[in-house]
């Protein structure tokens, strides 16, 4: 055993002294974002004249029921600079923690950023109290549960190793079969179903091609899309315009909004989160249920594992493409949901289109989210607040309203060019399994 | 020392331990240029891929047509009213589709004009495609090339050539750097094109609706969003009663094919595209790559808006780009990334989109149909194991070249 | 459990991997299964396993016939194998693995996390196999990734456990360790099939050994046969590895690498103040256990790795910062130890590939154009050369064999003048024809005059073909010692002996970014 005790002489080696160059990095760059942002805060505080704005809590400005409340924007201004100059200061001496409490730097600065923004925004009115800031949370879960949906079905089947680029493709046949089942079976909820059904068809064909036919799943997810949008254009185009014929097809119910006892007289976050139609309380608890089976039961485990490394899975007996099947399909089931929400959960009837591209923002929400249920649903949220916040500063022309709808898709790039950058996959994410 | 005795063992004996199967990779073997038997089941492949949708499509025609559908209410009293009907909605359907796209000069001449950006555009994808890189930002691109080639015709003052040609320079210029954005950000950062693609098509929709709220782009006197034509002195003039966008896109393919099989620079994004790694380490800078394939594939995709702009003297609009940078990802996929594919899925899906049209017209078949042909079309064509156990070919010779494989980033 | 194979067969087309093998396996025993790689052990260890379908025969538990369907049925069966390259996600901790497949649950498909990480405890101390189940894989060395196999397949209460070329990836150290643990496994009634070809693990470990050769069982021996006599059973006639060589006719010093630190991307260092040289018209050969920084040294010789410390010189000029494209120009040749992931590109044809790194030179391009005739006449010449077995020159290499994909990667590196050639694991998955051409070459290489660096895990090849050995431990060069060095001396060097002397001096050289 003479070798042994030598090797065991020398376990304990040490390292040379250099500082790691991605450290270095991190500080630079979190010190220019930070710089950036105190750069602004500071133009928006100084070129604050009358900083005076109104707003009020609720979703709509409803002048008699509950006046807009008058604030004074410089508390907000400048303590949102001092915020920023912390951060900055932090960053400069490579001070900012990597644990959670980074985060919530990170989350600070955001925070104030998006604070001073918005009263600089609303500061400084020709008409004084004409403009009033609402509430933009009602507004942002509404628009974002479609695009959780979306994101959480994505997350499901790259998780067991399936690429799904088609959720635009889900969205829109799941829209397209609600209108038609919620118009058949004159109920709104029936509506959910019809777009359940489309949606775990749309899987299905995922499924079939991906695994059964081996194709390759980027390109498939593509022509799914393709698909989707032309069969659900000739189904539409099917439907006569007789009013006789279409209310049965196409003039679908609208889910009624429904308050929650109780929780929804919680201020504020009442009407917020509980005042909303039943779609979105379905979106509530698929963002828990799938966060709960992806990481608390055995079939989470076992879906990760098949997305992670196929063979490891299968030498211990589990069935690969069973499992991803399962995924598959009730991501399809998901993205179903989702594709409801731009019939029965909003406008109504089908038009082409409908989903207007919010599948390809859920597949952002996806990366974005590094394939995380819960990450993926707050960069969804974060779409639906740009979105909502867009339509609410259209009225003031600060800011060029095409711009601002900009703005959602350039910080994205931003997020994902300067933060996210070269993000893990599950390992096995689009490589079809065949046993040998 | 491990040597392997027998010389043929090591196969089956990774076959057996199965080392990593990817068998998208391993189909991958490249028919040969040269060797036109070699492309045969390619071929008899993509011609059954068709023909599978186009059945597919015959029964969407049935369905839809009201004959048809009243005749299968009795279809075990009286079944052949039923074929009778089914047949005649399906040969009205696909005749009219052929007559409206290639059934004369007039006809023929709409079908080219039409697939002169798609196949321009789907360059732009399969050059992408070979580079490893998916682009889906051709619609983004091209709405760069709009503006470009839009504000230099309608708003400059040159002589008749001499305008074209700028504006034809300032739209392919525009392209390239709009997608040259995004290789140089996937090279830089690491910021996954499918991704930044998407979001650049979002981003140039909202910069050209906030171009198009400006008076420089607006029509004097006008305050709707849409531009006015560009100038006569800046269109692409006739050759043979299709307009010269026609030509240059056919020219545009084969400068593609010199450039991938003929070039250092494609032989860089061909080995880039297949193996980053091996590049690298033979000394290609990957990143300058992937930079240079998305500029190219922009300055593509910036052609391609020329030809509505500058060939069709079309208006801006905010839908100005329409499908067809999207339909350009089918078209590469049906072409398999390769020029002359690309030229011949263009023409097929100009066709059926114009084809489409007279479709409905003479035969009130929607032309949505058309579209579903497309996409099944290229769906058949993706899943040769299909299309394979349809013929019960054995062959393995054929694969794509289209190379986006996952996230991998 | 008393195991025993008969006429076990397996054929792949025309090919037969086993031919009608006879095994018994007695209950408590290590039972060591010798052969090449290559001979067939793998096929049939898979099909022991249910992974791959006998042709014909019969696999027997305690008497009774059994059919494996899948692993599944082999893990019923008491089977547990642990696979060379481990089958563990890397993402999950070690509980995580080893329940998976067979989770501890409380209802409704709940993962009981803490029983899991409990029977981990319970094995681990039981079996002495030191591990902590809330650690992730990704984040643990080699040997205790293998402990964790080891784990796994006991949970699922294997009585005979398949170790498939187990000490591969190990470093001496690790190895006898992990003896110790196959004999304490043993000590507790669970047998164990060893599978190796190398001759020392079997006569340490073994109760019974049998060879393999062709996919046959050529003969059985007891461990107290001799390593020549196992030798030549396993290969079939007597080895002969020894490449002729004139003695080197050193030059002057070509490379030179001072203090070279490289930090991997998840902040380890992979390289630690590496100074090492190598002169014109010699091979210095690089030994060590895989994964002790010999990967990193030889990409940051290439310039693709950028050190973030130290020096590389090429004939007295800093070539640190060069990228591969410079240092290729400048006279580096490179045959990378992965060959079908930075060596060649699959898709690409013979002829592509042998300009792969040549194409924008004068010879195969003008301009921006190709030279396709040119390109052509390289494509014969060198596919002539190296005696490249393809059936033409636009066969894309990823359908040749090993051996003939790694003359492509060889002709290739050769075709230009070179000032060092630095050469990983030149051998590796090649055939033993490959292998003596390959060898020629690079001595043929040498006494032209270049500074040869031959980096190898095989013991083997660095005698044959070096005039000086550097071993490397940790991410250092812990030793360079001459090629007449006895292995017992280089195999201690290799286990991190020696290295505190290096470390002392290591510490003192702080460098700043």
């Amino acid at each position: 055993m003479g070798r042994m005790s030598a090797a065991t002489a020398v376990s304990s080696t040490g390292a040379v002294a250099v500082r790691d160059r991605a450290d270095v990095q991190r500080q630079v760059k979190l010190a220019v974002v930070y710089g950036l942002v105190l750069v602004t805060l500071l133009a928006f505080a100084l070129t604050t004249s009358d900083s005076t704005v109104w707003y009020t809590l609720e979703e709509r400005v409803n002048r008699k029921e509950s006046p807009p409340v008058e604030a004074n924007g410089a508390l907000v201004l400048w303590p949102a600079v001092a915020v920023a100059a912390v951060a900055v200061a932090l960053a400069a001496l490579n001070r900012v923690p990597r644990s959670w409490v980074g985060v919530v730097v990170h989350g600070l600065v955001g925070v104030a950023f998006f604070a001073g923004f918005l009263v600089w925004v609303y500061a400084d009115q020709a008409n004084a109290g004409a403009i009033v800031m609402t509430n933009p949370l009602p507004g942002t879960i509404r628009l974002a549960t479609p695009l959780i949906f979306g994101a959480l079905a994505g997350v499901l089947c790259e998780r067991a190793g399936v690429i799904n680029i088609a959720i635009e493709g889900q969205f829109l046949m799941g829209a397209f079969f609600a209108a038609v089942a919620s118009s058949l079976a004159y109920s709104a909820e029936m509506g959910l179903v019809g777009g359940v059904l489309a949606g775990i068809g749309m899987g299905a064909l995922l499924g079939v091609f991906a695994m059964r036919y081996l194709v390759n799943q980027v390109v498939l997810g593509v022509v799914l899309i393709a698909l989707a949008t032309g069969l659900s254009s000739f189904l539409l185009s099917q439907i006569p315009n007789d009013p006789d014929v279409k209310q049965y097809l196409n003039e679908p119910l609208i889910l009624p909004r429904i308050e929650v006892p109780v929780l929804s007289d919680i201020p504020v976050l009442g009407p917020t989160l509980f005042n909303q139609t039943l779609l979105v309380y379905l979106m509530y608890l698929c963002v828990v249920l799938v966060s709960w089976l992806l990481f608390q039961t055995r079939w989470g485990l076992r879906v990760r594992s098949v997305g992670e490394h196929p063979k490891a899975a299968d030498t211990v007996g589990i069935k690969v493409n069973r499992i991803r099947w399962q995924a598959v399909l009730l991501g399809g089931a998901l993205a179903g949901l989702g594709g409801a929400y731009f019939t029965v959960g909003s406008t109504g009837s089908f038009d082409n289109g409908a989903s207007a591209g919010n599948g390809f923002i859920a597949l952002a929400a996806v990366i974005m989210g590094r394939w995380h249920p819960v990450f993926a649903s707050l960069a969804a949220l974060f779409f639906g607040f740009m979105w909502t916040l867009q339509a609410q500063l259209a009225f003031l022309d600060k800011i060029p309203g095409e711009l601002l709808r900009a703005s959602p898709y350039l910080a994205t790039v931003i997020a994902v060019a300067g933060f996210v950058g070269r993000v893990r996959a599950p390992a096995a994410d689009g490589e079809p399994y065949v046993k040998s | 020392m491990s040597p392997e005795t027998p010389e043929q063992a090591p196969a089956p004996e990774e076959q057996a331990t199965g080392t990593d199967p990817k068998p998208e990779e391993a189909q991958v073997e490249r028919a040969d240029p040269r060797n036109p038997v070699s492309w045969l089941p390619t071929l008899v492949e993509t011609a059954v891929a068709i023909a599978v949708a186009l059945v597919i499509g015959a029964l969407l025609v049935v369905l839809s047509d009201q004959d048809a559908l009243e005749a299968l209410a009795y279809l075990f009293t009286y079944p052949a009213d039923f074929f009778n009907a089914a047949w005649d909605a399906i040969w009205s359907s696909y005749s009219a589709l052929v007559r409206g796209s290639v059934g004369s000069g007039d006809r023929l001449a709409t079908t080219l004009e039409r697939a002169a950006p798609l196949i321009c555009a789907g360059l732009g994808v399969s050059l992408a495609f070979r580079a490893g890189l998916f682009n889906i930002g051709a619609t983004g691109q091209m709405v760069f090339g709009f503006l470009a080639a839009g504000y230099v015709g309608f708003t400059w003052d040159l002589p008749p050539v001499l305008h074209m040609l700028v504006a034809l320079v300032a739209g392919v210029v525009a392209g390239a750097l709009y997608g040259g954005l995004v290789g140089l950000l996937k090279a830089r950062t690491g910021a996954h094109e499918v991704i930044t693609t998407i979001m650049f098509n979002y981003l140039a929709a909202s910069i050209l609706l906030y171009a198009l709220s400006k008076d420089a782009f607006q029509r004097p006197g006008s305050d709707n969003t849409q531009s006015p034509p560009v100038a006569d002195s800046a269109t692409f003039g006739s050759v043979a009663d299709v307009h010269l966008g026609v030509v240059l896109a056919f020219l545009a393919a084969g400068g593609v094919w010199w450039l991938l099989e003929r070039s250092t620079l494609g032989f860089e994004l061909r080995a880039v595209g297949s193996n980053p790694d091996a590049s690298r380490t033979a000394g290609m800078n990957v990143s300058k790559v992937f930079t240079v394939g998305m500029l190219l594939a922009g300055a593509l995709a910036g052609l391609a808006s020329t030809m509505q702009v500058l060939g069709d003297q079309s208006s801006l609009s905010p839908t100005l780009a329409g499908n067809i940078g999207f339909d350009a990802i089918t078209v590469a996929l049906l072409g398999r990334a390769t020029p002359l594919g690309t030229v011949l899925a263009g023409l097929l899906f100009g066709a059926l989109s114009v084809g489409g049209v007279a479709m409905q017209a003479s035969a009130g078949t929607p032309k949505e149909l058309a579209q579903v042909l497309q996409a099944l079309i290229v769906l058949f064509v993706a899943a040769p194991a299909l299309v394979r156990g349809l013929t019960r070919m054995r062959s393995s010779a054929s694969g794509s070249t289209v190379q986006a494989k996952g996230w991998g980033g | 459990m008393r195991l025993e194979i008969k006429g076990l067969t397996k054929r792949f087309g025309s090919f037969t991997a086993n031919d009608s093998i006879d095994l018994t396996i007695e209950p408590g025993e290590i039972h060591c299964l010798l052969g090449e790689n290559g001979a067939g052990k793998s096929t049939l260890m898979n099909m022991l396993y249910g992974l791959l379908d006998p042709t014909e025969g019969q696999i027997v538990v305690d008497g009774e016939p059994v059919t494996f369907a899948s692993p599944r049925d082999a893990i019923a069966a008491g089977i547990g194998m642990v696979h060379q390259h481990f089958m563990l996600v890397p993402v999950f901790s070690v509980a995580e693995n080893v329940m998976l497949g067979r989770e501890h649950t409380r209802g409704l498909g709940v993962l009981n996390r803490r029983k899991a990480a409990e029977t981990v405890r319970e094995l681990s101390s039981r079996y002495n196999l030191a591990v902590d189940p809330d650690a992730l894989i990704e984040d643990l060395p080699v040997g205790v990734q293998q402990r964790v196999e080891i784990i796994k397949a006991l949970s699922h209460d294997a009585k005979v456990l398949i170790l498939d070329e187990p000490t591969a990836v190990l470093t001496p150290q690790e190895i006898d360790e992990l003896m110790e643990i196959m004999r304490e496994l043993k000590r507790q009634g669970t047998s164990i099939i060893f599978i190796t070809h190398k001759l020392r693990e079997v006569k340490a470990v073994g109760d019974k050994i049998s060879v393999i050769r062709r996919g046959k069982v050529v003969g059985t021996a007891p461990p107290t046969a001799s390593e020549t006599e196992l030798a030549e059973m396993m290969v079939g006639r007597a080895v002969q590895l020894v490449v002729d060589k004139e003695p080197a006719n050193v030059g002057e010093e070509v490379l030179s690498v001072e203090n070279l630190t490289v930090v991997d991307p998840r902040g380890h260092q992979v390289l630690k103040d590496v100074t090492l040289a190598a002169r014109g018209g010699e091979v210095l050969g690089i030994a060590g256990v895989q994964g002790n920084g010999q990967t990193e040294l030889v990409k940051a010789l290439l310039g693709l790795v950028r050190p973030d410390a130290g020096t590389i010189r090429l004939d007295g000029e800093d070539i640190t910062r060069h990228g591969p494209r410079e240092s290729l120009d400048a006279g580096i040749g490179y045959v990378p130890e992965d060959r079908s992931h930075d060596g060649y590109v699959g898709d690409f044809s013979v002829r592509e590939n042998l300009i792969l790194d040549l194409y924008r030179t004068d010879g195969f391009s003008r301009g921006l154009a190709l030279r396709l005739d040119a390109i052509e006449q390289n494509a014969d010449a060198r596919i002539k050369e190296f005696d490249i077995r393809t059936e033409s020159p636009e066969t894309p290499v990823r359908s040749l064999s090993g051996g003939n994909q790694q003359k492509v990667v060889v002709a290739r590196e050769f075709s230009r003048p070179l000032k060092v050639l630095v050469a990983a694991q030149p051998t590796r998955g090649v055939d033993v024809g490959s292998i003596e051409f390959i060898h020629k070459r690079i001595v043929a290489e040498r006494d032209r005059g270049t500074a040869v660096v031959i980096v190898s895990t095989e013991l083997d090849e660095i005698y044959a073909l070096a005039d000086r050995i550097a071993v490397m431990y940790d991410g250092r060069v812990v030793g360079v010692v001459g090629p007449e060095t006895p292995r017992e001396e280089i195999g201690l060097l290799m286990a991190g002996a020696g290295a505190g002397t290096t470390a002392a001096t290591g510490t003192d050289t702080e460098v700043e970014a």
